[in-house]
């Protein structure tokens, strides 16, 4: 009974009403081989009632859902990773294991499993069959894709096969919704405990021995009178579309081109629609509240120190739209293949490309999208380098000092203009930056075997609203709630730095207060890259995120806080030198100001031995290349002045 | 591991001096069957379990722009590999080369 305590707790933790028969919830295991649509029936069974996390102590993304079967029983659903077999030699492998055999903290052994194969290819992924079923656990096999098997003329006798394997089959589709009620009846009969185990007619075979495995599984086919269906012509027609030598890389340029110019252009109005929200709103609470430090705390701290990150919600959920719709249609893997010889250039792979891709809207969903990297050295240098792609959370402070201390010019006549440049050239100097880390990590510390590239190309499927909604659903449940915990907080502790200490009752002159000291006292430090005590106010608070510097530059110069604002730009150019300016903007392009990313770093690492490095190296290498450039900067305008 | 490199000595006695033909060598669209792999044990497991198996088929399909990495048919699917990993797939020599194969 120790189990089902274990596994209330972690109900209690998940946030499911409780049973209303206080029976023990049912716990179910879903298990499968990359591609056979196991997120997709998953969804099916528990819509929005899942949960993302990570295994405890390991990278594995860890999702619980929950399902309710007709006869009212609560069914807590564990999706597991995708994998081909059960020796553990990855840590996916080794947590699909100990979830299985109960071992798992936090999740109580399961009761029953689910096991999903593409049955277009049941050859192969019968396989896994073999170690699931040695478990003794009651077992449903299903059968998914069976749209696809019956269009293209496979066949397959379900009865024949349950009897072969002594577990019972069932034939669906995942993504239509055929056949799913069979799995919800399977699950009323373990829930009920009436289903009994039966002996399998096949023999399972030793399971280490991968060939007589694959042996087993064709034997078992036969007996189940399998016919493979024809190959997929329509991939075998796109593919030869989007992997021509020449259409096929026209495309490629177009796709990526077309994910980064919307994910901004399409964002824009978007973002300033939200923008110009928080400000009414902001605005209307000043309004309706008498003037207290209360009101202040809520107007300056709470609400435009949120606001200011929530305005980043429609680019990032514009970018993940993206990236489902790329990868649920299966052309993500054609992308990573394309990709894959010039990333090898940087010792890299293929499979690298996306998240870097994604680093240019922000760091912290790239960093998780490295998980499909199985080279564990290949996606720590991913890992590593993505923080330098600019994300957009630079591009507010790249618009603001920009455009206070670049003059407009024609650059390409009217094509580009100096400001654009220099917004440009920061992106390939961040660029640059990753790249040139990847070869130097690749290089020394993670230097490794050119790591085999393998990587399944899954048939072009169209994509589902369904699986996009849920993956957009999750995506802003993530980001607002971290919105509402860590952002929410550095506003709050920066409002109070910025209010305390009190002097006769009243907050103080900025100087004076709390922020006004620390940025006193780092001021030594960053005085040669030509920063004042405000700009390491701002330089501090930007920790949290690289934005949050727009927002209290604002609140210590008493002006409005927004990019757009002539104010903030006035006070800046008399605040800061030329030198100061460009090496500001060259300390953002490398710094690692976002406490986002270290907090994913640390968790996709499993501690803080490499975030700190991380966090080191960027620093550094911003600190010197912005000492640097004010000096260069700085001469340089002596010199002019002394000809003039 | 062991039977591989059982065939390993198998096809070293019977082919001689001759050096044997690798899955990078072969044409596109043109069958050949998989010897052994002549890789370190954890990345010749990970290929059998995407179905590069002794005995199976492999058919090479289209490649990314620039000619690598490949796509290949093999058991049903198909699956992408660069040039030097496709080198260290031995075929059996084209003689006896539709003995034995998993069709499913």
């Amino acid at each position: 009974m120790s189990d089902c305590h274990g596994c209330a707790g972690c109900a209690v933790a998940a946030g499911p009403p409780r049973s209303r028969k206080a029976l023990p919830p049912h716990v179910v295991a879903i298990i499968g081989p990359p591609n056979s649509g196991k997120s997709t029936l998953f969804n099916r069974l528990t819509g929005l009632r899942q949960k993302v996390a990570n295994f405890p102590g390991v990278t594995v993304e860890q999702r619980i859902g929950r399902a309710r079967t007709k006869t009212d029983r609560e069914v807590i659903m564990v999706d597991l990773p995708g994998v081909y077999s059960l020796s553990p030699r990855s840590e996916d492998e080794q947590v699909t294991r100990d979830v299985l055999a109960g071992q798992m903290k936090g999740i109580p052994k399961p009761d029953a499993v689910l096991l999903i194969l593409d049955c277009t290819n049941l050859g192969r992924h019968l396989v896994l069959a073999a170690p699931i079923l040695s478990l003794k656990l009651p077992t449903l096999v299903i059968l998914n894709m069976a749209d696809d098997l019956h269009s293209r003329g496979g066949k397959v006798d379900t009865a024949e096969l349950a009897s072969e394997l002594g577990a019972p089959v069932a034939l669906i589709s995942a993504a239509k919704g055929d056949g799913v009620e069979k799995v919800f009846q399977f699950m009323e009969g373990t829930a009920a405990g009436t289903t009994s185990l039966a002996a399998p007619k096949v023999e399972l075979p030793v399971l280490q021995d991968i060939p007589r495995c694959r042996q087993w599984a064709h034997q078992v086919g036969t007996g189940a009178a399998y016919q493979a269906p024809a190959p997929p012509l329509w991939t075998r027609r796109l593919d030869a579309v989007f992997l021509h030598p020449i259409a096929g890389l026209a495309i490629f340029v177009v796709v990526v081109a077309g994910v980064f110019q919307t994910i901004f252009s399409l964002a824009k109005p978007l973002m300033d629609g939200l923008q110009a929200m928080i400000q009414v709103s902001g605005q209307w609470i000043t309004d309706t509240m008498p003037p207290s430090v209360f009101r202040s705390l809520l107007v300056d701290g709470v609400w435009h120190g949120v606001g200011s990150v929530i305005v980043f919600l429609p680019q990032i959920l514009l970018l993940f739209l993206f990236i489902g719709i790329l990868e649920d249609s299966g052309y993500l893997a054609r992308a990573a293949l394309i990709a894959d010889r010039t990333m090898a250039k940087f010792g890299l792979q293929g499979k690298s490309f996306i998240p870097l891709l994604s680093a240019y809207a922000c760091a912290v969903p790239a960093i998780m999208a490295t998980r499909t990297i199985e080279s564990k050295r290949d996606r720590l240098a991913t890992i590593l380098i993505a923080p330098l792609m600019t994300c957009s959370a630079r591009l507010p402070v790249y618009t603001l000092i920009i455009a206070a201390f670049i003059p407009e010019h024609h650059l390409l006549g009217p094509l580009l203009g100096t400001q654009a440049g220099a917004l440009l050239g920061l992106y390939v100097l961040g660029f640059v930056a990753a790249i040139g880390t990847a070869r130097l990590l690749k290089s020394s510390i993670l230097k490794s075997e050119r790591t085999p590239f393998m990587l399944e190309m899954p048939p072009y499927r169209m994509p589902t609203l369904r699986s996009l909604g849920l993956r957009l659903y999750d995506r802003s449940k993530i980001f607002l709630r971290r919105a509402g915990t860590v952002i929410l907080l550095v506003a709050v502790v920066l409002w109070l730095m910025l209010h305390l200490p009190l002097q006769n009752g009243k907050a103080p002159a900025i100087g004076d207060s709390f922020a006004g000291m620390i940025g006193h006292s780092v001021e030594p430090v960053i005085k040669p890259l030509g920063f004042n005590w405000k700009i390491g106010i701002g330089l501090i608070s930007s920790l949290a995120a690289r934005e949050v510097i727009v927002g209290t530059l604002g609140t210590i110069y008493s002006v409005e806080g927004t990019e757009e604002s002539a104010g903030l730009r006035q006070a800046l150019q008399s605040e800061l030198t030329p030198g100061g300016a460009v090496a500001l903007l060259i300390f953002f392009a490398f710094a690692m100001q976002c406490m986002s990313t270290i907090a994913v770093v640390r968790r996709e690492t499993g501690g803080w031995k490499w975030p700190a490095a991380q966090f080191a190296y960027m620093t550094a290498l911003a600190y010197v290349c912005a000492l640097i450039t004010n000096e260069v900067v700085r001469s340089g305008v002596l010199t002019i002045a002394a000809r003039l | 591991m062991m039977q591989l490199s059982v065939n390993k000595e198998l096809n070293g006695a019977q082919n001689g001096a001759m050096t044997p033909q690798t899955l990078a060598h072969l044409p596109q669209g043109e069958a050949g069957v998989l010897d052994r792999l002549d890789l370190p044990e954890d990345i010749a497991r990970r290929l059998m379990e995407l179905g590069f198996l002794p005995g199976h088929v492999i058919v090479p399909a289209r490649s990314a722009p620039g000619g690598e990495p490949r796509v290949y048919r093999v058991d049903g699917s198909e699956v992408a590999l660069r040039r030097e990993t496709a080198a260290r797939l031995i075929l059996r020599p084209p003689s006896k080369g539709a003995a034995k194969t998993h069709k499913l």
